[in-house]
């Protein structure tokens, strides 16, 4: 087993860096492109001319002007002080599924026979990538029971609305129109209330029982009151505190009663790969993040993919086109009158599903369910470890229900002995070379909240690295709380000035442009 | 500038609790309960509070308060130096004491009056300064029934604080409740709306509210609103309830409303405002249809019996429970999580029908199901 330990003298790299705009000089370029030869104009006009006017730019783009080198010392600067994954002890990112990305995956999917392929490409050009996509979606429909998978959704979200579509699809079909209701639990992702509730639907949140359960009585309730105008639940098993829902099956069966429709969101799918699939929990439709559960970079490190299956009486109305294969070569199928569109161009980004081929091919079905046991085994030893320390305590802790591949935790013993909490951690771990940290999705209804989950890949010395930090920080804010509370003190940058600023949006500014134009009086160009 | 603040310490406020006596209203019940031998327990509780006040590190902030046990005391106990208003020297404070300090603070133009007391207190404030001015109460009374209290007394000095860094800026209407203590004594608990003030809103610290960057106050209630007044069937009696969040629908539909009243609504016009039971039987009689529109009340999480008891267990029985409309912001049932909603009508057999699950209706198209019970 690797060595791993707490960096009590870590300092991350400080650059001071501007922004990019700050460095801008007009005039200065960074690549200067060959004037056209006046022959080729002469025959073909000005390259401007071939566009409409109407949707030529009136004013020239705002763009930095900057040189190369100082454009790549910029965001090498950047990168350097950002940590990338892979880099440090990520275990915290709770419901991120941030696990070890092999190297093998990411060296084949850089191979440029595969990253120089585009998906306009005539599809005889492009056999072997569209045979990956066919064989990858063979494994997930084993993973989960379902009958056909769709790649095309750019990540959870994406696949929640698609499940949204095809639900309303499905509906449509049987015109049966007033289904405009959907139910979900409290502590699923909020996307499974956001994303129908996008595509129109009403939304209905179940909190759980006493036990930190989805409330089975609750869910009886609501059906009842909703009755034919039910449409469906969107739930995620095992919910962000790590808690498996034991009824399950009932919660499909009880959907089902009515004509609703169940649809399983599987992002926390690494306590159960291979174990347990959506298929024999009764559910029609579910998705798997791709970008976390099968080793590709997950979130601002990676593009994602979320993997969207549904039963045969659903895949009429899935998002076209699909991978097909007629026996002689791989094609796509956009001969799909019953599909309700698309949730994004293409079908699927080629690199994260070549990663999560190879990862899958590499583990097998064997290492797929050792990758299940580990990360379950992982995180109740952690939640050993953690629970010991001072001022640490766990949502619902006590019910008799062992977690699953995370836990939520809660310092509120913590914050109410010392005004030390969850941010205030959060910030002092930095300190000791971790900049990954989890608190909770919103609501933050469990008070001061971590959600960790340490998943397969990190050994033993990683878990006890965390623990050491977690409790260093903790017994610091019973001895020095000023330490914690003024942290971060070794990051690159430290805490925000005017954190409650992010509150409002009138200070809000995600473009240069409107930086100048919220913030330009107060603002001083660097030198 | 210079921040201003005014602190008020109820020295008596739940000397009743620890000796049984639910409550110290009223001469005659504080000698009982000094007889029986209580301790006055809020200035401890306000020394807590006022001491995290200390660290704040502007020397300009000026702290007024009333001479002795109402304030002074606590103040020089935290080693600050307070700006004593008046110079009464009794160790006998009244009420009248509370509301003549709560009103000079006010005329000095105090940014915010730090209270310690009850739910008998926070009335007291509330007559002398209304919503005029930010309050927040120091829980230290027998009954604290009413929101205007954070969560602890640590807790309250930390959100002071944070209103004088300027770090919490919004101000959310809270209810004061009022529990008649003789009533109550007599175990029956008839608790009025008495009207709402001004308290500093951070998600974290009023009540329970555990939550941590939720959608602003504002704009929770604005959805929640919106939802019900462009729902509105045709020729249907609206029973508005008392509260906040049901003027919230009255003000989208540009009706008049009484706040801590029952109102009558239907299609868009008000029928009449401000009606007792017999008047909402009365009308209920020329309706075919009727429902209910009534909002989750004070931190306890009260549907029925508090604050709306006009809208009595006949109205109630008559209007058919499938006509209830429970309206709360998100914020609101978030920081009930872990509880049950509570329901006293009066009538055991209408509560118990009651209870079980209810559906809140917390945003546009959106519900929750919560657990009630009698």
């Amino acid at each position: 087993m690797s060595k791993a330990y707490l960096r009590k003298n870590f300092h991350e790299a400080c650059w001071d860096e501007p922004m990019i705009y700050e460095l801008s000089t007009p005039g200065t370029r960074g690549i200067l492109t060959p004037e056209v030869e006046d022959e080729i104009v002469a025959l073909v006009g000005e390259a401007s001319d071939l566009l409409p006017q109407n949707v030529q730019r009136k004013s020239p783009l705002l763009l930095p002007e900057v040189d190369q080198k100082h454009v790549l010392a910029h965001y090498i600067h950047l990168t350097q002080e950002t940590m990338g994954s892979n880099v440090s002890n990520d275990l915290s990112e709770g419901t991120c599924t941030m696990k070890y990305n092999p190297r093998l995956c990411e060296t084949l999917a850089l191979n440029e026979n595969f990253a120089y392929v585009h998906p306009d490409q005539d599809v005889d050009t492009i056999q072997g990538v569209l045979e990956i996509y066919y064989k990858f979606e063979h494994i997930m429909k084993e993973i989960s029971g379902m009958d056909k998978f769709s790649f095309q959704p750019g990540g959870g979200n994406q696949a929640v609305y698609c499940a949204a579509s095809v639900l309303r699809a499905y509906h449509n079909s049987r015109k049966d129109y007033k289904r405009d209701t959907i139910i979900t639990t409290i502590f699923s992702h909020p996307c499974d209330a956001a994303a129908p509730a996008t595509a129109g639907y009403k939304v209905i949140t179940l909190y759980p029982d006493e036990r930190g359960v989805p409330d089975y009585e609750a869910l009886k309730k609501a059906v009842e009151e909703t009755g034919d105008h039910l449409a469906g639940i969107f739930m995620t098993n095992p919910e962000d505190i790590g808690i498996y829902n034991p009824n399950i099956d009932k919660f499909a069966e009880l959907v089902h009663s009515v004509g609703g429709l169940c649809y399983y969101d599987q992002a926390n799918a690494n306590a159960f790969l291979g174990v347990v699939r959506a298929r024999e929990a009764g559910f029609d439709m579910c998705h798997f993040n791709i970008h976390k559960t099968f080793g590709t970079p997950h979130g601002g490190e990676g593009p994602a993919c979320g993997a969207f299956g549904c039963r045969e009486f659903l895949t009429k109305f899935l998002p076209k086109p699909t991978v097909e294969f007629n026996g002689e070569k791989y094609y796509l199928n956009y001969d799909m009158p019953d599909s309700f569109g698309k949730v994004r161009e293409y079908f699927g980004v080629a690199g994260v599903i070549l990663k999560a081929y190879s990862w899958a091919m590499m583990h097998g079905v064997e290492g797929m369910k050792e990758c299940a046991a580990i990360s379950v085994l992982n995180n109740n030893y952690l939640e050993k470890l953690l629970l010991s320390i001072k001022g640490c305590g766990e949502a619902f802790l006590g019910n008799g229900i062992k977690r699953q591949e995370q836990c939520r935790y809660s310092w509120e013993e913590l914050y109410n002995d010392t005004g030390v909490g969850t941010n205030d951690i959060n910030k002092r771990i930095n300190d000791y070379g971790i900049p990954w940290y989890w608190a909770s999705h919103h609501p933050w209804v469990i008070p001061e909240p971590m959600t960790l989950e340490p998943c397969e890949t990190y050994s033993k010395c990683d878990l006890e690295e965390y623990y050491q930090a977690l409790k260093q920080a903790a017994e610091e804010a019973y001895t020095n709380p000023e330490v914690v509370l003024t942290a971060p003190h070794k990051s690159a940058s430290h805490d925000l000035a005017n954190p409650e600023d992010l509150d409002d949006p009138t200070k809000w500014a995600i473009t240069w442009r409107a930086f100048l134009k919220k913030h330009g009086d107060q603002y001083t160009k660097v030198k | 500038m210079a921040k201003k603040i005014g602190i008020i310490v109820n020295p008596v406020a739940g000397m009743g609790g620890k000796v049984g006596l639910k409550g110290s209203d009223g001469e005659e019940i504080l000698a009982k309960a000094i007889e029986l031998g209580a301790k006055p327990e809020c200035p401890d509780k306000a020394v807590v509070a006022i001491s995290q006040i200390k660290q704040f590190e502007d020397d300009t902030l000026e702290i007024y308060t009333y001479p002795n046990e109402m304030g002074e005391n606590e103040v020089r106990a935290c080693g600050l130096e307070p700006i004593v208003i008046n110079h009464m020297h009794s160790s006998n404070t009244k009420p009248e004491d509370t509301i003549r300090a709560a009103k000079e603070m006010y005329e000095i133009g105090v940014d915010l009056i730090l209270f310690a007391g009850g739910d008998g207190t926070a009335r007291n404030i509330m007559d002398a300064v209304g919503d005029r001015i930010a309050v927040l109460g120091i829980p230290g009374g027998c009954k604290i029934h009413s929101a205007v209290y954070a969560i602890n007394p640590k807790t309250a000095g930390k959100l002071v604080l944070k209103f004088l860094q300027g770090k919490v800026k919004d101000l959310r209407l809270s209810e004061v409740m009022d529990i008649d203590e003789d009533a109550f004594r007599e175990g029956v608990v008839n608790a009025r709306l008495y009207g709402y003030m001004k308290v500093p809103y951070d998600t974290k610290m009023v009540q329970n509210l555990k939550s941590g960057r939720a959608a602003g106050e504002e704009a929770a209630l604005d959805l929640v609103s919106r939802y019900i007044a462009f729902n509105m069937e045709k020729d249907v009696l609206y029973i508005m309830g008392t509260g906040s969040t049901v003027r919230g629908v009255m003000d989208k539909l540009k009706l008049k409303n009484t706040l801590l009243g029952v109102d009558l609504v239907c299609n868009n016009q008000v029928i009449t405002n401000d009606v007792n039971e017999n008047t909402i039987l009365s009308y209920l009689d020329k309706y075919s249809k009727a429902k209910i529109v009534i909002t989750v009340i004070g931190g306890q999480g009260y549907l029925f019996g508090r604050g709306n008891q006009q809208i009595s267990h006949r109205v109630i029985r008559k209007v058919g429970l499938d006509n209830i409309l429970i309206i709360a912001t998100k914020n609101k049932m978030y920081s009930l999580f872990g509880q049950s909603l509570l329901v006293d009508t009066g009538d055991e057999v209408l509560n118990s029908e009651l209870s079980g699950y209810a559906r809140v209706i917390v945003g546009y198209d959106e519900s929750v199901m919560f657990k009630v019970i009698s």
